[in-house]
């Protein structure tokens, strides 16, 4: 159980880091917020997992706190988008 | 299961180096915010994983949230594009690198890391970790350690956060509309109102459990004031700064932040009129371990109090300068 | 490795299969709405399935109610935050691949 929770967490890694690079390099400023925020949920689902691979559960609080800010953050980022025009 | 952390780790120290090269070279100010919320919740994801839990929550809640959304609203404030530089850039580059590379060599003489030897283990942490189940009875000891041993310099940080709301308010006031209220908030996106709605007492529910949950796992007031502070910026953030000033106004937060620190400051006082000395929390009660639990509950309401009310505050008065200076 | 353990795994290693998937339709879709069609509908399948996995690792206690909380919290508020990005994009004049014609395809594609 634990080789698939610690392949399991390795594969989130790696989604985490193709949305790091969409975020890095994207064609459109919308394509960088869809990275970022892919980013973020995907980070949500890692601290789960590895808080249950290193019998850490209280990791969990983190988890919550992650998937509050990044909405949070997407919401700002809407609201900031409402002001400028993104598209020059 | 060590070689499994120390490659997550790894992993998680290269994007963050990328994150930090990328940054350099951006131009766009807004991506650079975005990169830097990326650049928190790695740091944040680092902590968690050197089994620093209460500093992981508040580098994802300050950093990566509140530090984001206040960098969204100055951007709203000032443009989006970084200014074109003249001047060469050598003499910083030299500088920069004569400083790295002299920090390089400083940290050689650092003591091996994690080792058991190193003198940070050797010095009053022994004395925590084997008198404080006994002295203050917290299953958290981040919690006694600082809410009671290191009270004093707790006490110290809510003034800090104190005077940095009394510096933003002075610099920047909130002004409130005069005239009919102009359009603001997310009018146009019906679902967004619908679920922010639905969630923001779920938040402040959240942010309760951390406030009175600190004491047993991962969380505090500096935490929950945070987190719930992060609640009514949604809230602002949706329906718009003239709604959320009906539902708690800055002159009431004004009034919250110094109630906070005061109420830290009168437990201090109070176990001096009980015989002690300042904030000796023993003296709160006929048994000292309930002393020590009613002081730190009582403080760490306190630090809530006022990490919500100066968060909230500094967050309304940036925001009414972006939507007084983006009307005009 | 007992039943639970095994359906437990089968999940964990489906929710990543569709991560992983998203991921890929992140770079390989050709405008910005299938792209965040590839992400979201990802997002969401990949959230129940690894914490639905997760779910069956715990002893129904505390954890069970927070995992349940995070699952919630991730399907109410991805699928939210991805619609309004997108309805964001459209707002600001982003254009489907199928609409930009091919004179202005150069400036939307940028």
């Amino acid at each position: 159980m634990t080789d698939i929770l610690a392949a399991a967490c390795i594969a989130i890694l790696v989604v985490m880091a193709i949305a790091l690079a969409r975020a890095f390099k994207a064609p459109t400023v919308y394509d960088r917020v869809l990275g970022v925020n892919m980013f973020g949920t995907k980070t949500v689902l890692f601290i789960a997992a590895s808080g249950f691979l290193m019998g850490r559960p209280d990791f969990l609080d983190i988890a919550i706190v992650y998937a509050l800010i990044n909405f949070i953050g997407m919401v700002a980022v809407l609201r900031f988008f409402e002001y400028t025009s993104p598209i020059e | 299961m060590a070689e499994f952390i120390d490659l997550v780790l790894l992993a998680m120290l290269a994007m963050l180096a990328l994150t930090a090269l990328r940054i350099i070279f951006l131009k766009d100010l807004f991506a650079v915010v975005m990169l830097f919320g990326i650049y928190s919740f790695l740091s944040a994801l680092i902590f968690l994983n050197l089994d620093a839990v209460d500093v992981a929550f508040t580098e994802a809640s300050v950093g990566a949230g509140i530090s984001t959304v206040l960098m969204l609203v100055t951007l709203a404030m000032t443009g989006r594009k970084e200014k074109q530089s003249t001047h060469s850039s050598l003499l910083p580059l030299f500088v920069v690198l004569v400083t790295g590379a002299a920090l390089i060599y400083g940290t050689l003489d650092m003591p091996p890391f994690g080792h058991p030897d190193n003198p940070v283990h050797q010095h009053v942490a022994p004395r925590y970790i084997e008198e404080s189940p006994k002295e203050v009875g917290l299953p958290n000891m981040v919690t006694s350690v600082l809410a009671s041993y290191r009270g004093f310099d707790t006490l110290g940080e809510t003034v800090v956060v104190f005077s940095a709301v009394i510096g933003v308010l002075s610099l920047l006031g909130v002004r409130r509309k005069k005239k009919k209220d102009l359009e603001s908030g997310l009018e146009t996106h019906r679902v967004l109102h619908v679920v922010a709605k639905n969630i923001i007492p779920l938040v402040i529910l959240f942010a309760l459990y951390v406030q009175f949950h600190g004491d047993f796992g991962p969380g505090g007031g500096f935490q929950a004031g945070v987190i719930a502070a992060a609640a009514f910026i949604l809230y602002a953030l949706v329906l718009g700064l003239p709604k959320a000033f009906a539902v708690v106004g800055p002159r009431f937060l004004q009034w919250m932040a110094a109630a906070g620190v005061l109420l830290y400051a009168s437990v201090g006082l109070y176990s001096m009129y009980k015989g002690g000395q300042f904030l000796d929390y023993n003296q709160l009660a006929a048994d000292p371990i309930a002393g020590q639990h009613y002081g730190i509950i009582i403080i760490e309401l306190g630090v809530g109090i006022t990490v919500f009310a100066v968060m909230l505050n500094i967050f309304y008065a940036f925001g009414s300068q972006a939507e007084r200076s983006n009307v005009q | 490795m007992d039943f639970l353990d095994i359906v437990s795994s089968i999940l964990l290693l489906a929710g990543v299969f569709f991560g992983l998937s998203g991921a890929v339709g992140l770079f390989r879709f050709p405008d910005f709405f299938t792209r965040i069609h590839a992400a979201s509908v990802t997002d969401s399948i990949a959230a129940i399935l690894i914490i639905g996995g997760l779910l069956l690792q715990t002893s129904f206690d505390l954890n069970t109610a927070k995992l349940v909380f995070i699952l919630l919290f991730l399907l109410v508020t991805s699928p939210t935050a991805s619609h309004a990005l997108a309805k964001s994009a459209r707002h600001g004049g982003l254009l489907t691949l199928a609409e930009s014609s091919p004179q202005d395809k150069q400036e939307s594609a940028k």
